[in-house]
């Protein structure tokens, strides 16, 4: 699962923005196959480094790398799939079916001018499956609860067949119930090979899910495997200014003893 | 009136002109209102006025304007206010619904300067402002039914592209999407749709035939395409049926068309109610 080939390679990353820096000499690499955690306060940058990564914004100083090509001239963007905060993404009243959000994410990879074919409808009839979500395909979109919502858009993200998927505090505004299933779906998209890079504020959750863990504030100040993490996790709280809770699933305990 | 529409050019030019209008004012109206643009289609309308004041004032001393069709300069005003509002949405980054106002406003300021300036016009400023069967041209006709040609054809292209920006403009972006340009596209396009519909509707009604339908729509509607299918339907019912009362009681289509409109969108509602009351 870890082959070495780096899917993003950030180098010496600096953003301002109004004269306060909002990061500051951020080096961090993704391999093929990692389920990488960024893990920070609110106000760390987080949000700016996705958006620096998925080409919103411009990097001001520093470079970053998409799939071994500089992101000014990443063109390739169905490769990246990308799962935003449900809170802030799109308007609940919307009348779109769940058949028709998932079908949108084909768009930059149809390209122009090109409407679906049947096999692009069967596609997306096989995303919307994959996340268990066949059974509420002509339902509207704002008629889901929020879990069912992010599912469906990890459906549009995946119906491109991405080999990278950004996922922005995914379960912001899902129950606590299906939070824990929505992860275990994460686990199994890794397990199938998609790398996946997941923005939260709160890591304790995923601890027994992801590969690799980044602590974020301004500049990066982790970069490593959850158990060495857990290891650090007082010097990392300083830093927080808060404490840092991190649950350690079984097996990595025993990994550790190992 | 069925008879009329074979006996009588102008009752032909309104009604052909009427039906297409049904299908494309409530086609762009759709993604308007998911895209909560619903007031520009008014400030629009108001440039498109200026522009038609501007024309018929400026064919009272020049006959070079005289033969042209005051459509077209309004039309031009209507596709410069949409630059307008883009741009100065991009200058009040924070307030981008301020563009609105100072475009809608600076438009009527404009049209009643020119108004006033010709001291009245021998054309019918009443049939601008609130419709006409009578004043629809051959000329009107065709100018509709390429423009109507146009906006189908680009829609059918970008449907995609705009479907996603709609729903999702920062994920539109995210996956590359030329968002600016596809965005101003559409939004000349309705400029073109507002100053073609006018001579139906009227210019201070117009955005209603653009929003009310999609109103009704969306309340019945299941997913999107849907949601264009009952607007076009119900755009399409409110301008015949407002066409054939305006032609038979003698008064503005204007008010005739979104008066059925308004009817229409207080059947949906009933019926929704209704229908979630038996679901229940």
């Amino acid at each position: 699962m870890n082959g070495k080939i780096p899917i993003i390679e950030i180098k010496n990353l600096s953003y301002r923005y109004e004269r306060e820096n909002i990061l500051e000499n951020v080096n961090l690499s993704i391999e093929k196959g990692a389920f990488l955690g960024i893990v920070g306060p609110n106000g760390s940058g987080k949000s700016t480094l996705l958006k620096l990564i998925l080409g919103l914004i411009k990097p001001q100083k520093g470079e970053i790398k998409l799939f071994g090509e500089d992101s000014k001239h990443f063109r390739d963007q169905q490769k990246i799939g990308f799962v935003s905060q449900k809170a802030n993404s799109f308007n609940t009243g919307f009348p779109a079916t769940v058949y028709e959000v998932v079908a949108s994410g084909l768009t930059k990879k149809l390209g122009l001018f090109r409407s679906l074919s049947k096999r692009d409808a069967a596609k997306v009839k096989e995303a919307v499956a994959s996340v268990g979500m066949e059974a509420y395909m002509d339902r509207n979109i704002g008629e889901l609860s929020g879990g069912q919502q992010q599912r469906v858009f990890i459906a549009r993200a995946l119906v491109s067949e991405p080999e990278l998927l950004i996922l922005d505090e995914p379960t912001v505004g899902v129950d606590a119930e299906n939070v824990q299933s929505f992860y275990e779906m994460l686990e199994e998209l890794n397990k199938a090979g998609i790398t996946l890079l997941l923005v939260t504020h709160d890591i304790g959750v995923i601890s027994d899910k992801v590969t690799n863990v980044a602590c974020l504030n301004k500049g990066l100040f982790f970069h490593g495997t959850p158990s060495e993490f857990e290891e650090q996790k007082i010097g990392l709280s300083e830093i927080y200014g808060h404490e840092v809770q991190l649950l350690t699933h079984d097996h990595h305990e025993e990994a550790a003893h190992t | 009136m069925i008879s009329g529409i074979f006996q009588y050019e102008f009752l032909q030019n309104a009604f052909l002109s009427g039906m297409i209008i049904g299908i494309i004012a409530p086609l762009l109206g759709v993604f308007i209102v998911v895209r909560r643009l619903s007031l520009i289609a008014d400030a629009l309308s108001h440039v498109t006025l200026a522009g038609i004041a501007a024309s018929l004032f400026l064919g009272k001393y020049s006959t070079l304007f005289l033969g042209l069709n005051p459509l077209y300069m309004g039309m031009a005003f209507s596709v410069g206010g949409a630059v307008l509002i883009e741009k100065l949405r991009s200058v009040y980054k924070h307030y981008e619904e301020l563009a609105i106002p100072i475009i809608l406003s600076g438009g009527i300021g404009l049209g009643v300067i020119f108004i006033s300036l010709a001291d009245g016009f021998n054309t019918d400023l009443f049939s601008y402002l609130f419709g006409s069967v009578s004043a629809v041209s051959r000329t009107d006709l065709w100018t509709i039914i390429i423009i109507s040609i146009f906006v189908i054809l680009v829609i059918r292209l970008i449907y995609k592209e705009l479907f996603l920006l709609s729903f999702d403009e920062e994920y539109a972006k995210a996956t590359g999407i030329a968002a600016k340009s596809i965005h101003f596209i559409f939004i000349v396009m309705v400029a073109l749709v507002i100053a073609a519909s006018m001579r139906i509707v009227g210019i201070l009604l117009v955005s209603s035939l653009m929003t009310l339908p999609v109103a009704a729509s969306i309340r019945i509607a299941k997913g999107f395409k849907q949601t264009i299918f009952y607007s076009i339907l119900f755009g399409e019912t409110a301008v015949l049926g407002g066409l054939f009362l305006s032609y038979y009681l003698d008064l503005a289509p204007g008010g005739t068309i979104v008066m059925i409109s308004v009817l229409i969108l207080i059947l949906t509602v009933v019926f929704k109610k209704l229908a979630v009351r038996t679901a229940v």
